[in-house]
């Protein structure tokens, strides 16, 4: 854990302290598009459970911003319901009425000049009224287009002005464009009125505990690294899947498809936690540098239809329900080709990781929901037993559980007991839940009070975002004027040229 | 599922654990420690209830030792250890087993317990009513990473505090301590949001509730200034007034859930300071295991120096400071004679109180002491090393009592 960083003056701040808390200077949250799943399912209930593990400041204000119609009072009875369904430590009324003080709601649209001044005499009320010193982050939880509408009028308004004394930031949620040049606009929209070291980018991933295990795992312990690289190291598969198909999101998803929605920022994040180099220190500079290094170091196949996949569900059942497939449903073009399963194979230029496959996989319906990264060792060089014995031996794996039951996993073989030597696969498992259970905070609590921390460590940055979709678009460009996609029947593990795709190098997908 | 064994031993136990476990078909193990609870058969209903809601955020093993009393002679020569198992749903998220020990055997728990502790994990012992003086140099204590008392617990709290600031050794916590994280913590919020020096706090709360002094010796201690500690009919700590440059801080709860913080030139702000149950006070103990060096920077910083003198007088001429350093340091020493001599009934306090007054006299009253824990190891075994600890003790303070008196003269 990095070293306080709130007024080091603070008599009574000391690093030695360890019970002490990290709390937010005072500050407040405003949120646009407050009336989002995201912002109901996800910020509402984190914001009241940091207050409820006292990490929020007194005072600490919550400005809602949306287009309904409400009162300040209407608001509060939202966050309150949404509190009440998805916070994940008990409600308590004291908590309650200590965040209900600084609740406060603004009505308008993006382009509505006056709810933006509205916002500003807000903000400066909260200053008094709640003592949040001028502190701001804004969360724009809005559909990607309205971001440059809601910039530019944060700027036009004299929101987004930071004093000496007081910091605004920026909190933007993926997708980061979709693609390079997009995505170098939209970075230069924000940074025209934010300052980079004020913009943080949600990877919802990064956040969780599992995915900063990844780092404690490899970088804490001495039984892991030696054996961490080529040496050693067969290949590498990272999983993300999902059981559920697009649902309501039709009109984000077709276009975008599960290799910009997925693999651009989940799993090239994870594929660099996991593959680069120990950083000199873990802070949010060391670390990105690191990460920009080994993102850098990836390198494509040369036969991109011969080691990319890209897929769509089909009619099929999914866990005992019937599901359409993704052409047949509402809102999408029935020759549409966006992709809802990608898999490619990716190679890391390194001394480490030289000639060891990383594959990258995502999908929708697909068997169930699952986030893992395998790492697969190779077989022992020689065996001294017969190979009757070892038949049902598999490779050695340390498997990284990101969600759900988030733990690790280790595979090895092992004498079944008995008079004849057999050998047989057996895993030992680290759950979270079984070790350190319910204290593991959802990763948007985590990123919220980092966000008014001010501590940029699990963000990913400018560079890391462009370099993921240098990485990314001549795959969706070959994709776009090659062949069309494949479909595998819902509920299962994707198309059989997936599987084709790695059985010719004698590997084969993991079952997550 | 609830294993029942009487009169049996610690391997006997063992033997019941892995039974039970397998019985319920999950035999792999991801406890992270052992939490040893030591009390009688009237505290460990509730201590019982509050470490299995702790163990939901960290699974443990838990044993609990019960030492029963022997009513009559002939129980006192008879000893039996009964134990109770108890793994899955029965027992929060790890495994229970309940210690119940008959005469001669109950002053020699520890050979009941190490048997019974998880490899490799760290030991956690608490003592949720009648603590040790010297939780470290108890069998069961020095077998623990971290030792939890209460004083809140205890008869007399304040003096308790004293002794247990004697008694400190790394790794030792209290319950008292624990209470007082949120105070602390919306206290450093509050020193946030303003730039200002504090110069004088008043911390205000019920009698015999040792959290206040514990607060106001961890302010005095960090902020250097004189700390007033003032009663009030509770519930518990009530208010924390800071005397700032910049005019008053206060964080006022009245009624023990919403308090509310007032700075001046800010408007008044409703906190959430709701007082815990001991699961969430063991839950937050067991979260960390390093020793808290600032529990034991606070606890040392010593309760005569809060309120018993004028806030001028400490804040005035060294030398007063000195020497009201070194009649509170008697005063502790004089608190730890007394509790040696507690069971030693022939040695009155009164006598020991003027030898000790002064503290160039402190090998007289280090004698004093010794003689009254041999009085002691005579009627049992375990104290034999006391007399020598006690002695440590004082010299220690004295060196103590004597810094403050070469800082006046410097000054």
């Amino acid at each position: 854990m990095p070293p306080f960083n709130v007024t080091e003056a603070n008599p009574l701040r000391d690093a030695a302290d360890r019970r002490l808390p990290r709390i937010a200077g005072p500050s407040g949250l405003v949120i646009f598009g407050v009336t989002g799943d995201l912002s109901r399912k996800k910020l509402m209930p984190a914001v009241y459970d940091l207050a409820n593990r006292g990490l929020l400041p007194p005072g600490f204000s919550l400005v809602g911003f949306a287009r309904r119609e409400w009162a300040n009072e209407d608001f509060a009875q939202e966050v309150h319901d949404a509190v009440k369904a998805h916070a994940r430590t008990p409600f308590r009324e004291e908590v309650w009425q200590q965040l209900i003080q600084g609740m406060r709601f603004v009505q308008g649209t993006f382009d509505d000049d006056d709810a933006f001044e509205r916002l500003r005499s807000t903000i400066e009320e909260l200053d008094k009224a709640q003592g949040t010193g001028g502190n701001f982050a804004f969360y724009l939880s809005v559909p990607p287009r309205s971001f440059p509408v809601v910039i530019q009028q944060l700027k036009k308004h004299g929101l987004a002005d930071q004093t000496p004394s007081s910091w605004r930031r920026a909190v933007i949620e993926k997708p980061f464009g979709h693609d390079l040049k997009s995505a170098e606009e939209l970075n230069k929209v924000v940074h025209e009125v934010f300052a980079p070291d004020q913009v943080f980018r949600i990877d919802h991933y990064l956040g969780k505990e599992t995915v900063q295990n990844i780092l404690a795992l490899r970088f804490a312990n001495t039984m892991f690294e030696p054996i961490w690289n080529r040496s050693f190291v067969d290949h590498v598969q990272i999983t993300m899947a999902e059981d559920i198909g697009i649902g309501g999101r039709a009109g984000y998803y077709d276009g975008i498809g599960a290799a910009r929605d997925v693999i651009q920022n989940h799993l090239l994040q994870l594929m660099a936690l996991t593959a680069m180099e120990e950083p000199a220190s873990f802070d949010a500079d060391a670390l990105a540098a690191e990460k920009t290094k080994v993102l850098g170091a990836v390198r494509l196949p040369k036969d991109l239809g011969r080691d990319t996949v890209f897929g769509q569900y089909a009619a099929g059942w999914q866990g005992g329900e019937k599901a359409v497939g993704y052409l047949q449903e509402e809102g999408i073009d029935p020759k549409s080709k966006t992709d809802t399963y990608a898999a490619v194979k990716l190679s890391v230029d390194n001394r480490r990781w030289a000639g060891v496959p990383f594959y990258l996989r995502t999908g929708k319906r697909l068997g169930r929901r699952v986030t893992e990264i395998a790492v697969v060792f190779q077989r022992a060089p020689h065996s001294p037993f017969d190979t009757t014995a070892t038949e049902e031996l598999g490779q050695n794996a340390i498997v990284i559980r990101v969600q759900p039951d988030e733990g690790v996993t280790v595979r090895f073989g092992s004498k079944v007991p008995g008079t004849s030597m057999e050998i047989r696969d057996v895993s030992m498992d680290f759950a979270y839940g079984e070790s350190f259970t319910e204290s593991s905070p959802e990763a948007y609590e985590r990123l919220i009070l980092d966000v008014l921390l001010g501590d940029s460590n699990l963000f990913p940055r400018t560079e890391e975002v462009e370099l993921s979709w240098k990485i990314l678009d001549p795959i969706e460009e070959y994709w776009d004027t090659h062949g069309k996609p494949a479909q595998y029947p819902s509920g299962t593990w994707g198309p059989v040229e997936a599987d084709e795709m790695l059985a010719r190098e004698g590997r084969s997908w993991r079952r997550p | 599922m609830k294993i029942d064994l009487t009169d049996t031993t610690a391997s006997k136990i063992n033997k019941a654990l892995v039974q039970g476990r397998r019985a319920i078909g999950t035999p792999a193990v991801g406890m992270v420690l052992t939490l040893v609870i030591v009390t009688d058969e009237e505290n460990a209903y509730d201590a019982l209830k509050a470490a299995g809601d702790a163990s939901r955020e960290h699974p443990s093993r838990t044993l609990v030792v019960i030492k029963r009393v022997s009513r009559s002679p002939r129980d006192r020569t008879t000893s039996r250890l009964d134990a109770e198992v108890r793994v899955g749903a029965d027992a929060g998220t790890g495994e229970t087993v309940v210690l119940r020990l008959y005469g001669e055997v109950s002053d020699h728990a520890q050979s009941v317990v190490l048997p019974l502790l998880l490899p490799d994990a760290p030991v956690v012992v608490w003592w949720p009513v009648n603590a040790p003086l010297d939780p470290a140099n108890d069998p069961l204590g020095a077998l623990a990473q971290r030792r939890v008392t209460d004083t809140y617990a205890s008869e007399q709290p304040v003096r308790e505090l004293s002794s247990r600031a004697d008694a400190y050794t790394p790794g030792d916590t209290d319950l008292s301590w624990t209470r007082i994280t949120p105070w602390r913590s919306m206290l450093a919020a509050a020193l946030d949001q303003v730039v200002c020096e504090v110069k004088a706090v008043e911390v205000e709360g019920e009698e015999f509730n040792p959290s206040c002094e514990l607060l106001a010796m961890w302010l005095a201690d960090r902020l250097d200034v004189p700390v007033k500690r003032s009663l009030s009919s509770g519930p518990g700590l009530t208010a924390v007034r800071m005397d700032t440059d910049s005019g008053p801080i206060t964080l006022d709860r009245a009624d023990g859930s919403l308090a509310t913080l007032s700075i001046q030139g800010q408007p008044d702000r409703a906190v959430a300071l709701k007082r815990r149950e001991t699961a969430e006070l063991i839950a937050e103990e067991l979260r960390r295991l390093d020793p808290d060096d600032t529990y034991a920077s606070a606890l040392r910083f010593g309760v005569e120096r809060l309120s018993s003198v004028p806030a001028a007088a400490v804040r005035g001429a060294g030398a007063a400071q000195a020497a009201e350093a070194a009649v509170a340091k008697a005063v502790q020493a004089v608190a730890l004679a007394e509790a040696a001599v507690a069971k030693a009934e022939e040695t009155p306090a009164s006598e020991a109180s003027p030898e000790s007054s002064t503290p160039s006299d402190s090998p007289a009253k280090g004698e004093s002491a010794g003689a009254s824990g041999q009085s002691e190891a005579s009627g049992k075994s375990e104290p034999a090393g006391k007399s020598e600890a006690s002695g440590e003790a004082d010299e220690k303070e004295e060196a103590a009592a004597q810094e403050p008196l070469k800082k006046a003269a410097a000054k």
